[in-house]
Formats: structure tokens, sequence, C-alpha cells
């Protein structure tokens, strides 16, 4: 019964049409071609713009997912992964292809879908909950249960438009959390909301797991892939590129091939401006490791003895007290070593007096920490409580590998295990009193 | 089964994917696996339609109400339509010809827009798409009833009792709505795609009302080119509604056209609606 299949994908491929005219061509393109070839028009397919180039959203794409199994499908932006779960949800058809699915399907490809901001609490539960596909009466029987998750007992008659965003968002996620369909299909709703929401979605999500549904989920978050998923689905331009253990497909996601791994030897990030566009508060300029002398580390090779800084440089465009800037360090395996903030070890760094204009963080990477291994550091960065402005387990990573040259020590291993190697100073003593 | 958390049931069929070719009719057992939804997503539109307006529902009866009495005032008494109406007080005659006009604009222009103002809706979510133009259809029928009430009030103000052929009511009521939401279904997914139709579509329901005889009786048209008139659906209604309220004989001929076209409205128009339902989500986008 474990190796069920519930769903079975087959060379699923979907075309779209490129170029302005597609969205809203004119009516009398259509009426010429109605003219010129009548029955064209209602041949399957049919593309009134043979000229238009064609891009393939998907191409050949083809799985398998067994009962109970949680999958991650994870990718940069346009590699495919909305586009398959609005196949696989049935919202827009494959163009080539094959898909069979064997139970009742629950999408929730948007936190809220449908929710009317003049209802209420109460409507909206009804309203969005049918919509997911529920019955009336299953809604009815899960109602307190909705409203108990949602924690918004006291606010139930009250219309949505007046809701906070995080009421809003704990409501609408409480609805869709108690659809208990056999697969569920889950795309990026961890992108909004606080922390808290998010552990609390992760915690409702890994319940659902638990349960022996089947999950996919599509996210960019990566350790929430790691969390929840036992298999990870990497797509990339449209394909898929791997296939198999979640861990792996990360470290694939997040450590790309060739050229471009080529190019990370040197130890510089700078934002595409497409995907982190203009913030109102700052604007990330680039991130850097450099050596005594200021210059970019470009062999991706640190050494002990040597003191280098992780640079951050920024355009500030307004003063902003809630502005935090933080670095993280991960082995190669994507662990979570060492986490850092620029309002807890700077001494209050305050971006709240501060005139707008360039500005310059500098934080020495840690002497006597690291060991002969691979690492990754990574820039974050936020305003408290308020909202990501580049959010953990981004694109910013740079790899780089530590050699402890400096130490002389005889005894020393340089395999040694354990990936910090703090020095700490043991002390032994003899006990006196033995002797007595 | 990893679980007994799954309650036992028979597991269900198998949903396939994948390109359909040629044309597709009604999928039946898809809309009642959904019929609730239309429901929900009806009232939906009922509970928000009045909502922030001072005087709310009044406007359901004030519509018809104030309209009748322009319509008397300058059809009625300056244009002297009040001599042609065969005996029938004029604003009672405008009345009943106003209250499914104004049913069937309503259905055009709501059905028109439904799929692009449900924009957010069909993009993320899965459900027969039939069911939104559908749903809004269901939206403006108890404004109708309203409207019904209003005849009723009307009908004892002027002291007219109608016979027996008040029963045939529905049936004009029910042709009303199957060349309503043929139009509708048309004009729904053609609006994906040219939104011309959101423009064309004011101006569509001003024209469309001059052609059929509101404020005039068809009998104003020589008695030959009657029955043509039953080329326009709303024709046979409008007429329809008359004679079950204030008697007289029947134009058959004009029913039956009315009836003819009314379902062939209906059938293009699903077959149009289902055909344009496989690409209308990639056009509208989201």
């Amino acid at each position: 019964m474990n190796q069920e299949l519930v769903i079975k994908a087959e060379n699923v491929g979907k075309r779209y049409q490129l170029g302005g005219r597609v969205r809203y061509k004119a009516l009398r393109d259509t009426l010429t071609d109605l003219f010129t070839s009548p029955f064209r028009v209602f041949r399957p397919h049919s593309r009134p713009f043979a000229d238009t180039p064609d891009f393939w959203a998907l191409q050949d794409v083809s799985f398998e997912v067994k009962r109970g199994e949680v999958v991650g499908i994870i990718g940069r932006n346009g590699a495919g992964k909305s586009t398959l779960l609005k196949i696989l949800s049935r919202i827009t058809e494959p163009t080539t292809g094959r898909i069979e699915l064997h139970g009742r399907v629950g999408s929730l490809l948007e936190v809220g879908t449908g929710f009317h901001p003049e209802l209420t609490g109460r409507e909206n539960i009804f309203l969005n909950g049918a919509i997911l596909g529920m019955k009336r009466a299953e809604i009815r029987r899960k109602f307190d249960e909705i409203v108990a998750f949602a924690e918004i007992e006291k606010f139930l008659d009250t219309p949505v438009k007046h809701y906070s965003s995080g009421m809003y968002m704990r409501l609408a996620f409480s609805v869709a959390a108690h659809l208990e369909p056999e697969i569920l299909l889950v795309d990026e709703v961890l992108a909004v909301g606080d922390a808290e929401f998010q552990e609390k979605c992760l915690g409702k999500m890994s319940e659902v797991a638990h349960a022996g549904r089947t999950v996919l989920f599509v996210s960019h978050n990566m350790s929430a892939v790691q969390r929840l998923c036992t298999r990870g689905l990497l797509l990339d331009r449209g394909g898929i590129c791997f296939d198999g253990p979640a861990p792996e497909a990360i470290r694939r996601y997040l450590q790309p091939s060739g050229k471009e791994a080529e190019k990370s030897s040197r130890l510089e990030w700078t934002p595409r401006l497409a995907r982190y566009p203009f913030h109102e508060v700052v604007r990330l300029k680039w991130f850097r490791i450099v050596d005594e002398t200021g210059a970019i580390v470009d062999n991706r090779l640190l050494f002990n003895s040597h003191q280098y800084r992780a640079l951050i440089d920024a355009d500030l465009m307004q003063g902003d007290a809630r502005l935090i800037f933080g670095l993280s360090f991960y082995d190669s395996e994507s662990h979570l070593l060492l986490f850092g903030t620029s309002n807890h070890d700077a001494g209050l760094i305050n971006f709240g007096n501060r005139p707008p204009g360039s500005i310059q963080l500098s934080m020495p990477i840690p002497r006597n920490l690291f060991w002969n291994r691979s690492y990754e550091v990574e820039l974050c960065c936020c305003l408290h409580y308020t909202g990501w402005v580049l959010s953990p387990e981004n694109e910013s990573r740079l790899a780089f590998d530590f050699f402890r040259d400096d130490d002389l020590d005889p005894y020393s291993n340089p395999t040694r295990a354990g990936y910090l190697a703090p020095v700490i100073p043991w002390t032994v003593k003899a006990h006196a009193s033995e002797a007595e | 089964m990893t679980s007994g958390s799954i309650p036992s049931q028979p597991p269900p069929p198998a949903t396939v994917i994948q390109p359909t070719h040629g044309l597709r009719f009604l999928d039946v057992r898809d809309l009642l696996h959904f019929r609730e939804l239309a429901g929900f997503l009806a009232w939906r539109d009922i509970k928000v339609r009045y909502k922030q307006t001072a005087i709310g529902v009044l406007w359901v009866v004030l519509q018809p109400l104030l309209l009748m009495l322009a319509f008397w005032l300058f059809f009625g008494r300056l244009a002297r339509m009040d001599q042609t109406t065969g005996g029938v007080p004029y604003p009672l005659f405008a009345l009943a010809g106003l209250l499914p006009w104004q049913l069937f604009s309503r259905i055009l222009n709501d059905s028109g827009n439904s799929l692009v103002t449900n924009q957010r809706l069909i993009t993320k979510i899965y459900f027969p798409r039939l069911l939104v133009p559908l749903s809004t259809v269901l939206a403006t029928l108890p404004d109708f009833g309203v409207g019904l009430l209003l005849l009723g009030a009307a009908l004892a103000f002027f002291q007219v009792l109608p016979g027996a052929t008040i029963l045939f009511l529905p049936l004009f009521t029910l042709l009303l709505l199957l060349a309503a939401l043929g139009i509708g279904f048309w004009l729904a997914a053609l609006n994906t795609e040219y939104r011309d139709v959101m423009y064309a579509m004011p101006f569509l329901a001003q024209f469309w009302m001059f052609v059929t005889p509101v404020v005039y009786p068809a009998a104003l048209v020589p008695e030959r080119f009657r029955w043509l008139l039953g080329f326009n659906p709303m024709a046979g209604v409008v007429e329809g509604f008359r004679w079950c309220l204030f008697g007289g004989p029947a134009p058959w001929a004009l029913f039956a056209l009315s009836t003819a076209v009314a379902l062939a409205l209906l059938i293009s128009g699903t077959f149009w609606f289902r055909w344009r339902e496989r690409t209308f989500i990639d056009t509208l986008g989201g």
C-alpha cells in the first residue's frame, strides 16, 4: 500500500506564446483569420499568431510520486515550478503529455484566494472553504478548529477588511490547512507572514505530511524544504535536472555547477535588480569578502593567519532604526553554524538617526574558529519585525574553503572532526586529596 | 497505509490531465460536484452588492419604479404611447417590459464581466469555469423576485387582474435566463481575450433595448412581419410577459422563434465557452 502511485506524470509540457499582442489581441485579427481560414479557429490549440515566438515553460517533465511522499519542488524563478503546480491543480491545461492523479487534490497556490474584504471572518471561512473544495457540512464540522487555529474568535463577525494583515493571513491559512485532500499542492505560502506564523504553518504542514498524505511543496525557503520534504525535485529551465533525496536537491540548488561555480570563486555577490527591486529603506549594492589590502578574495581560499573582512555596501534611502544586517555561516551541507547581526554583536548599530546616503558595513571574519573545510557565508537583511529585505536561504551565498595554516601543533589532526574549532583552553590538575 | 487518519473510503477514480482536443460540451459530473460553490459565489455577490450604500436594498425597488415613472412621463404622456397599449395603463405596461429587460441587461453585464472580475480566483484554483457566469445569474434572481412583488403591487394599484395565462410566467422567465446565459457565456469568454467587449457591452445593452418592445408594444410592427421580432429572444420574453399578465391573442410564431434562437445561443455559447476555457487562463495570467 505504501508503494502506491498517486501521481504519474509523463512528458508534460506547457507552451506559452510570447509577445505583447498575446494578451489583448485585437478582435479584427481574429475576424480576419475567420474569413481567410474559417475552420482554423476551431482547430485544437490553433495559433492565431503563428509568427509570435513560443516559450516552453515546461518540457518533457516526467515523474512519479508515491502515497505519503513529501516532495519539495525547487528551482530558480522561471524554472517552471508554478506552471507545474498549475497544471497539476488543473488550472491550466498542459500542451503535451499526460498526468494521472489518484485521490482528491487540494491546491493552495495562494493564501486567501477568494477572500472578500467586505465579508466577515465567519462568512469568508465558508466562502473560502467552498472555493477550496470543501462541502458545507465539512466546513461546519471543522469550523471551531479553523477559528481556534487562526486565533480570531473575537473578530469572527468583523469584515476582514478591518483585520490586521497577520490576522488575515492566519485565517486564510487556517481554512486551507483544514482541507484534507489526499494530495496537497502548496505554492510558496510561507513567503508571507512573521516568523511565528511561518513556524505555525510549517508545524501544520508537517502534521499533514505525517498523516500519510502526499504533499507537493514549492518554495524558495530551503530550510522549510529541508524540514518538510523527503524528496526534492529540482527544476531548471522547464525541465527536471535532479530528482532525489531532498538534501542533495537543495545542495545542487544552492551550489550551481558549471560556469556559475567558476564565477563564484570570486567572493563577491551583487544583487540582480530584477530579483531584488527597489526597497524604500535600503538598497543593497554588494557583499564581498576582502583581505587585509581590501582586495576581493578570488580563489575562495581563506587562511587563518590572515584577517579577512566581510564588507556590505548599500545605499541608505532613509534612516530607519529597524534596519538590521545579518551574516550566516553554513557548512557545505547547508547546516547553519553561526548567525550574527549588526544589532547584536556590533554594539547596537542604529540606522535610525543616520542621514540617507552610501554606507558600508564591515565585519571581521573570526579567526581560530573554522577548520580545514568548506563553508558558506550568506548575507541577510531585514526591517525588525516588519519584513525581509533579503531573507535567509538566498542567493548571496559565498562559498569558501578555510585553511588553518597557522596551526603549528604537531599533534593537530588536519581532518579533525567537527565544523568549528575554536581555541578552548583546557586545564588539568591533580587531586591533592587522594594522597590522604 | 501509513496511518489510520485517512478515512477509509473506496479509492476515488483517477483524474487524468492531458491536452483535450476538439469541441467539448458540458461535464455534468464536474458541475454537480461543484454545485455548492455556485451557490456560495452567488451568495457572496448578493451579500456584497449593497454594502456601503445608504439606502441598501431600496435600490432594488427604486430602479424599476423611477424608470417606470420616467417612461410613463416621456413615452406614455409626451410621445402618446399610452394610446397603443390596448387598454393597459401605460405605467403597468412599461413595468411589465422593464422588469424582464432589467434582469436581462443585468445578467449580460455581470456575466460578461464575471471572468475578468474573478480573475484572481480562476487563476489560482480549479473549478468548472462555467460556474462563474452561472453564479452571477443566480445572484440576480433575488432582485428580480423583489421586482415581481413591485409588479404585483402595481397590478393591485391599477386594479388589473391577470388571467390563467399568468401560470406561463415562469416559462418566460426561464426563456429569459437561457437567452441571457447563452449571450453571457459568449461575452464572458470573449472578454478574457478582447477587452473591447467591456466597452461594447453598455452600448450593446442600450441598442438592444431599443430593438426590444420595452417602451413600445410589438403591435406597432405590421402584423405580417411581427414574428420576425422573434429573432431577438428578448422580444419573445417581453411580449410573453405581457401576454401572461394582460392576456390577448398569443403570438405563438414569435414565441417559437425566440425559443429557438435562445436555445441556439445557449448551446453555441456553451461550446464557445468550453472551447476558449482551454486558453483563457493563460490569457488572464496571474
